[in-house]
């Protein structure tokens, strides 16, 4: 039985210039145990999708199921076992950090005497570096810590299946470690893990399988390392600080002074330089090397078809 | 509903979250409406004590307390329900709660619970402080508690139905300040309906508030405007129709979920 099961998922919004699909006829499932990555670009329907998983918002069409509990008709049993993390940063101002823990816990009738599930409570903030910050108020915490109590909220249930809306959006290197080492202890212990980021390194190291959305469609959806093995070839990275000449630009990404060029073999490598020479560029820190996620994701969105607009 | 998660599984931390949430803020949500309810009295009182005789055997004053304390009771009802919705919904926090496996009676029972709970303490207060400034008994003590139980929940359940409508702090104080205090203002809490003109004593006949409040009077002085029966088949019925709007609201997910 998947852990989680989108299947033929559509949801469609009245716009002021007719209906606009968020999401269309959307399938696919995630095994349990699994650390699985959705990606895609702002828009594409990925917040969307979660949001009808939790139960913020109703498919149009389809059935989405947690571990065989239908999240409509059997809400309670596919709630029990979803740990949410939501996009947005936000707070309950009333209450401790220990408080707000013990009173979520308490919703998913972890105990009917809140205090019960304090040992648990007490091993989440410490993992999430919250120990210090048990008895202070949610509005004196910085956003980084307000961040990892988003997180400490949606595993204090001890949810079998984790979902992270972009838990890394703006919050700093240290936060980051600290969750992905944590999530990826949870994720060896059992724990189905559904991440959605923009930060693609971090996909890239963590999922085992991805599914990529453009405008509501599933346009890839495979093992990470296939995805990379099957799409990417060989990038000639350096940094310039002039502009690529027009014969290479149309087959590049710049970063910055960052500028990396597709070369399948030797040979184009060797094209490329020549290029560069004779356009007078002087590049610097020169390397060869694979393509990453990056490289894979800009590939398949620009290949796959946009969504018309329906009437 | 899940078999291993009942329908009512939930509530009770809810209801906590919702009573400690307005304790947490005692001095606004508590100790302001009753020092509102005692300038009241101070002024009114004073003002027309010796000028105004509602009941034979009652002073004005003595009168006005019980108006005073069901005041207090239902606006803060009101108040508490609606304004820890709106707070959550605009600040984003619902969604701590839209995630969890909270049936919808779960949510009903607690916010309406901890309004009744806030709409009591304040009454309460109101009346420990009132009580001292003209004499009053409890000749029928279950009518009193009937009609100040009841009117808390009709007021909690109106201000959850306000919390889900609205979608800016803006309308719920619209909702305020054009329903709930005119309807409260002209229910009988200042004087006896019986001193009105033809008109507007039926119009106060239609105002559900004006049951509440007369059949809470009857507690203390056994006299009232209209029977405490009347009183309490109306207040009932108000009660019902309101708690029913609102469940349905909640099942649905009215414009919590989309």
């Amino acid at each position: 039985m998947p852990a989680i099961s989108f299947q033929n998922v559509t949801k469609t919004y009245s716009g002021a210039r007719g209906a606009v699909h968020a999401l269309d006829d959307v399938s696919f499932d995630i095994q349990p145990g699994e650390f699985f990555g959705l990606l895609g670009p702002n828009g594409a329907g990925k917040t969307t999708l979660i949001s009808i998983l939790a139960g913020l918002t109703r498919a149009s069409s389809g059935h989405v199921a947690v571990l065989g509990h239908d999240v409509v008709s059997d809400y309670a049993a596919a709630r029990l076992s979803l740990g949410i993390v939501p996009q947005e940063l936000v707070f309950d101002p009333f209450f401790t950090v220990r408080e707000a823990l013990r009173i979520q816990s308490g919703y998913f009738g972890v105990r009917s005497d809140p205090r019960a599930n304090d040992a648990w409570i007490d091993e989440l903030l410490a993992h999430l570096g919250l120990s210090d910050k048990a008895e202070s108020n949610m509005r004196q915490l910085s956003g980084g810590m307000k961040r990892r109590v988003l997180v400490a909220q949606a595993l204090v249930h001890r949810p079998p299946v984790i979902v992270l809306d972009e838990p890394t959006a703006g919050v700093d290197v240290e936060l980051r470690q600290t969750l992905w080492q944590f999530i990826a202890r949870l994720n060896k212990e059992g724990h189905t893990v559904l991440l959605t980021t923009h930060y693609l390194e971090e996909a890239e190291a963590l999922c085992g399988r991805l599914a990529m959305l453009k405008q509501g469609r599933v346009v890839a959806l495979d093992r990470t390392s296939a995805l990379l093995a099957g799409r990417a070839s060989t990038m000639l990275r350096f940094k310039m600080d002039t502009a690529l000449p027009a014969s290479l630009a149309a087959q590049s990404r710049v970063t910055g002074r960052v500028m990396q060029v597709k070369a399948h073999d030797a040979r184009e490598v060797e094209a490329i330089l020549a290029t560069l020479h004779a356009a007078g560029c002087r590049p610097e820190d020169l390397e060869i090397g694979r393509a990453d996620l990056e490289d894979v994701f800009l590939e398949i969105m620009k290949d796959a078809p946009a969504l018309k607009v329906a009437a | 509903m899940s078999a291993s998660f009942g329908l009512l599984a939930g509530t009770r931390p809810l209801l906590y979250k919702e009573v400690l949430r307005f304790w947490k803020v005692a001095f606004q949500t508590v100790a302001a409406p009753v020092l509102t309810a005692v300038l009241y009295l101070l002024i009114f009182g004073h003002v027309l004590e010796n000028h105004v005789k509602v009941f034979e055997t009652v002073g004005y004053t003595s009168f006005l307390i019980p108006g005073l304390v069901m005041m207090s009771v239902l606006q803060n009802a009101f108040a508490n329900s609606s304004s820890s919705l709106i707070q959550s919904k605009i600040n984003g926090n619902l969604v701590f709660l839209l995630v969890t496996p909270l049936s919808h009676w779960a949510w009903f029972l607690a916010y309406v619970g901890a309004s009744i709970v806030r709409g009591l303490v304040v009454g309460a207060g109101v009346l420990l402080v009132t009580m001292w400034f003209a004499p009053l008994h409890l000749v029928q003590p279950l009518w009193v508690l009937f009609f100040s139980f009841a009117g808390a929940a009709v007021m909690g359940a109106l201000g959850l139905v306000a919390g889900l409508w609205a979608e800016k702090f803006d309308q719920i104080g619209a909702f305020q300040n054009f329903i709930v205090m005119p309807m409260t203002f002209l229910s009988g809490v200042f004087y006896s309906i019986g001193s009105l003109p033809p008109f507007w004593q039926g119009v106060s006949h239609a105002n559900p508030f004006f049951y509440i409040i007369d059949g809470f009077r009857a507690g203390f002085f056994g006299v009232s405007d209209v029977s405490p029966w009347l009183s309490l088949a109306v207040v009932s019925a108000s009660m019902l129709a309101v708690c029913a709007l609102c469940l349905h609201l909640l099942r649905i997910g009215y414009k919590i979920r989309h």
